[in-house]
């Protein structure tokens, strides 16, 4: 009984006019780019680029570039129902290689978010927990990933592990600056104003702290992302048996050239539709930002 | 001048101040120090007020005189270096006590500080939320109601940044008023608005006023604006902060625009007019010294 009077009342504020709706909001966005310029503009630019590509590679054979795959060449093969080096969309090989990546990197930017935004979140409400972390985090931010290979295949059983614990590691430090900088970005007005409604520790946390450190974590998350797709290929280069990375250096040492722009052209796609879906998480979770930035 | 300071023992405060209503406060001989680095800047000194019960009392005072020292003493933002602060009988605050903030002392800030990522409606409910008590389905149907009251609705599902200035504000006070405070603490909340919607805000926390009768505590550097809102104004001196005049506006209330150009308030506003020249013209002085 009280429970279906809790449900209306959770319709009616549901249905009570929210203005546009989030969806709504997409997709007069996408119209009114379409009116502009830009789409064709951003269509010009890459037939520019693919044919300064095709111009120097495949036409007029320049010497510093006659070694490069073509475009042509690169499409024929990613296409090819028989490819010559064995990778294209009609093989099951491509896929266990984009499969493999995208499972490292999801592993990875999950543990790297779940530990560095709490983590960011208390280094930036307690000033002790701040005190305590701030130095170690700031020498061991600048340390190259790269600088880590060594330790991580002595640290780790397994070669899996090790390119894992890579991956996180840049999306680690990305992470809990940009929550920090995030929590520090709020205004002390807030915190007065709700210590003066009467708000508890928790609710500070909850209601405060974290919805107004959003817009940094999210920036931070988009960064951290791109950290992990870098560190990724690096740790699959160097102790891969799978995955993009590992793809690249192998089609490399085998000389089979095309094979390494379908990887990269691969990751370029996937790494910007990985960025597009934190993008739209976080739209989702900032109704107040998208509204503000729609105004 | 402030005569009445002195008068009110706490004994016999304390009892009579919660028969005839809430949110008496008596600041006595209150100072403040700040002491940085060893430059000993007095921001406030030796201030006493009395504020009844229910009474609308504006301090105006030159801009950076230490007045909003005196409302974040109240609020439990910062504390005193002498004197007392009681609000009810009960001690508030002293050199050895800071009151912590609290729902019975709500402020609204001179920039606004509703939450922009909450809607109204979750800024309105914060209060009562977060107190506990009450339920959220409680508290939004006691929001809404009092949203409607005050002239706001239609806009529970808006983000402040969809809002005006005015309404913003409006929707602070509002939200204020949800946690039936003891006193309601202005930090010159008008300050940064056009005259138009200025007097549009004005009238309704007039209104407001007339309706509930809490006490409010209002800080403004804006002289029209206090003898048009208060029914006691403290004339501060520039820094640090002493009382220079007290005013009672005997302008009856309900009141509306029309005051403005009463003969009534074209004297007291004459009177206070003198007043804070002379101050202006210190704090000027003041200024070019510390520049030269």
């Amino acid at each position: 009984m009280s429970n279906a009077a809790g449900a209306r009342a959770a319709m009616d504020v549901a249905v009570e006019s929210r203005g546009p709706n989030s969806w709504e909001i997409a997709v007069f966005s996408v119209k009114q780019w379409f009116k502009s310029a830009a789409p064709y503009l951003n269509l010009l630019g890459i037939t520019a680029f693919v044919l300064f590509w095709y111009a120097t590679t495949e036409y007029l054979k320049l010497p510093w570039f006659k070694k490069l795959p073509g475009p042509v060449g690169v499409f024929k093969e990613w296409v090819s129902r028989d490819p010559a080096y064995g990778i294209s969309i009609y093989t099951p090989e491509y896929y266990s290689h984009i499969l493999k990546s995208v499972w490292r990197v999801v592993q990875a930017f999950f543990l790297a978010t779940s530990l560095g935004v709490p983590i960011g979140l208390f280094m930036g409400w307690k000033k002790v927990f701040k005190d305590y972390t701030f130095p170690l985090l700031e020498i061991l931010r600048p340390i190259p990933m790269l600088a880590w290979v060594p330790l991580s295949i002595l640290m780790w059983p397994g070669r899996e592990q090790s390119i894992i614990f890579l991956t996180f590691l840049g999306s680690f430090f990305a992470t809990v600056l940009n929550t920090l900088l995030g929590v520090e970005s709020i205004d002390e007005v807030y915190l007065r104003a709700a210590n003066s409604l009467g708000a508890k520790p928790r609710h500070i946390f909850f209601k405060i702290i974290l919805p107004g450190a959003l817009p940094f974590i999210f920036t931070g998350l988009q960064i951290s992302m791109g950290f992990c797709w870098f560190s990724l290929v690096a740790g699959e280069m160097l102790a891969g048996e799978y995955g993009l990375g590992y793809l690249i250096w192998n089609s490399f040492i085998m000389v089979e050239y095309p094979v390494i722009v379908i990887a990269m052209v691969t990751l370029g796609v996937i790494g910007w539709f990985s960025s597009a879906l934190i993008r739209a998480a976080g739209n989702r979770l900032m109704q107040w930002k998208v509204r503000e930035d729609a105004r | 001048m402030n005569s009445e300071t002195g008068s009110c023992h706490l004994g016999d405060a304390s009892p009579t101040a919660r028969a005839t209503g809430r949110g008496q406060i008596s600041i006595r001989n209150v100072s403040k120090l700040y002491d940085p680095d060893g430059a000993r800047v007095l921001a406030m000194d030796n201030c006493s007020m009395e504020i009844e019960a229910g009474e609308f009392c504006v301090v105006v005072g030159p801009s950076g005189c230490g007045k909003t020292t005196l409302l974040n003493a109240i609020a439990g933002f910062h504390d005193i270096t002498a004197g007392e602060i009681f609000i009810d009988g009960e001690l508030l605050c002293s050199p050895e006590k800071k009151a912590p903030p609290g729902s019975d002392r709500i402020v609204v800030f001179q920039n606004g500080a509703l939450f922009p990522w909450f809607t109204v409606l979750e800024n309105v409910i914060f209060g009562p939320v977060v107190q506990g008590g009450i339920g959220k389905k409680e508290a939004r149907e006691k929001a809404r109601e009092m949203l409607n009251q005050m002239g706001l609705h239609g806009i529970e599902s808006n983000y402040p940044s969809e809002l005006s200035g005015g309404m913003r504000r409006r929707v602070e006070i509002a939200r204020a008023m949800m946690n039936d405070p003891r006193v309601l603490l202005l930090d010159e909340p008008f300050r940064a608005m056009d005259a138009l919607t200025k007097t549009v805000v004005q009238q309704f926390l007039l209104d407001l006023y007339d309706k509930c009768r809490k006490t409010v505590f209002f800080i403004t550097h804006d002289l029209e604006e206090a003898i048009f809102l208060g029914s006691k104004v403290y004339i501060m001196t520039t820094r640090p902060a002493k009382i220079k005049t007290v005013l009672q506006v005997d302008i009856p209330r309900p009141r509306d625009f029309r005051v403005l150009s009463s003969s009534r308030y074209m004297r007291l506003k004459k009177e206070c007019i003198e007043a804070v020249h002379e101050e202006a013209l210190k704090a000027f002085a003041a200024g070019e010294r510390e520049m030269a």
